[in-house]
């Protein structure tokens, strides 16, 4: 019987380990893609852009990573709520009403859970963003700028591929982060490794053995994102390699 | 046809950099800019491409004119940098490039030109400066001297009328100080205006047809290259004395 159980439990858990890494992966393509829209803003040149977006970076900087993912959860019903309602925003010059017919306010956890990982994640790593693009040496832009090529194709051609080189040991670090960080969305219901284990000690009444499986998992998880962490930093500095002797 | 500066003021904050600067050359020439440090050479530099944008004055560079009491229009920005490269102190090659997608990655995007017509082009200047067998090479795999000349190929696929040179020559060691002479004199030869920033005045000695003395953003002394043998005024005597 144990050893069916302790078998059975081993199956949950790896099928947990999946939602923990579609989680943390999701988390990640969607949290880079606004880290790099929070560190574009936040280096514009309209100062009202660049502020409101340090403020909002600030703010969820400043909370615990908890309180963030409890918010979402509960925040975005009462905001769908709100636009079923209906509201009018006074401007300036207009009045505008935002008001939309909606009929399912059921938002799954595991979406909640992204977005609010993904918050927390950007609003980390764009400041790691940030500090690649000021380690990128002015003159290699100015070089760009002389020659003709346009804003967009400085920042594709010869800024975002250099970025990565300086920003991937601070994105992994945070990787690793995010990664851990998963364990609090299972607050929201979320049927990740961290919800599956509690459930699964609850049973068994056994938390040593239940929380040394689940703890295995998570290191096994992070050890394998360090092996490939550490491919990635090396294979980003191809251009380096070798040159202190070609010199 | 001639480039020229009428009373030019550029100011880095309340500090102001260049004073009431005018002079006038025909193209072709090689001009040299030669000064103490903080003399305003280099923005004065950065003014013939728009780096620099003065607060005044105006500027004539072939047919294209700028008047800076006005903002100057994108579209003439981007017309007059296709006459006028660059090639900076320290190189500024994009590290992460080849030598060849360096060169290459201007004229395909701002020229239109198709890429076996740019490979082709770039082939034919590395031959010339020597550096064909590092076309595939990444900048941080050639010497100083290497680097500069990669940069100098870079700023002539554009085909620019105007070259403009800040302090080609300081992190050089005399052999290639000497190439990059050469490399000018040559382009020289072949008609194009440019304007270079030195402290070097053996250097200077070497490319320049004219001459440029520069202290506190204004403009100490002008004139051929005899200035630097002959100078008239005292300023320019002490500087070359040092």
């Amino acid at each position: 019987m144990s050893q069916w159980f302790l078998d059975s439990s081993f199956t949950l858990l790896l099928k947990a380990s999946g939602v923990t890494l579609y989680l943390a992966l999701s988390s990640l393509l969607l949290g880079l893609l606004l880290a790099l829209v929070f560190a574009v803003l936040e280096a514009n040149s309209f100062r009202w852009v660049a502020k409101t977006t340090t403020l909002l970076v600030m703010i969820i900087r400043g909370l615990p990573e908890i309180l963030v993912v409890i918010a979402i959860y509960n925040g975005i019903p009462m905001i769908l709520n709100a636009i079923a309602d209906g509201f009018t925003m006074h401007l300036f010059i207009t009045d505008i009403t935002i008001q939309h017919n909606i009929e399912n306010f059921d938002i799954s956890p595991i979406i909640c859970g992204i977005i609010a990982l993904s918050l927390l994640y950007a609003s980390y790593a764009s400041q790691t963003l940030r500090g690649a693009f000021k380690a990128i040496s002015p003159g290699q832009r100015q070089a760009a700028q002389v020659l003709g090529l346009s804003k967009a194709r400085i920042l594709w051609r010869i800024e975002l591929p250099q970025l990565w080189r300086h920003a991937l040991p601070g994105l992994g670090n945070q990787w690793l982060v995010l990664l851990k960080d998963t364990a609090l969305v299972s607050l929201i219901t979320v049927n990740d490794i961290m919800m599956q284990t509690l459930s699964i000690i609850s049973y068994t009444k056994q938390p040593f053995s239940g929380y040394l499986m689940a703890a295995s998992l998570y290191l096994l998880i992070s050890v394998i994102s360090q092996w490939f962490l550490k491919k990635l930093e090396k294979k980003s500095l191809y251009f380096e390699q070798g040159a202190s002797y070609a010199r | 046809m001639n480039i020229a500066l009428n009373n030019i003021d550029c100011f880095y904050g309340k500090h102001q950099a260049l004073c009431d600067v005018s002079l006038c050359y025909p193209l072709g020439e090689t001009i040299v800019l030669l000064g103490p440090s903080g003399a305003g050479k280099s923005s004065l530099l950065k003014v013939f491409n728009l780096l620099e944008k003065p607060v005044s004055g105006s500027m004539k560079i072939a047919d294209i004119f700028c008047d800076f009491s006005k903002p100057i229009k994108d579209d003439i920005v981007h017309l007059l940098r296709k006459d006028v490269g660059m090639v900076f102190q320290n190189y500024n090659l994009w590290p992460h490039l080849t030598v060849m997608e360096n060169l290459i990655e201007a004229p395909c995007q701002v020229l239109g030109m198709n890429k076996k017509d740019a490979i082709e082009k770039a082939m034919s200047l590395l031959t010339r400066l020597q550096l064909s067998t590092f076309s595939q090479r990444y900048p941080l795999h050639l010497s100083g001297g290497q680097q500069q000349r990669v940069a100098i190929a870079r700023a002539l696929m554009m085909e620019p009328k105007i070259l403009l040179f800040d302090e080609p020559t300081a992190a050089l060691d005399p052999e290639s100080t000497s190439q990059v002479a050469e490399i000018i004199n040559e382009l020289a030869d072949g008609g194009i205006t440019q304007i270079i920033v030195t402290h070097e005045v053996d250097f200077a000695k070497k490319v320049a047809s004219q001459i440029i003395y520069m202290e506190n953003g204004q403009i100490i002394e002008q004139g051929d290259a005899t200035c630097l043998i002959s100078p008239k005024t005292e300023n320019l005597k002490a500087y070359l004395s040092h």
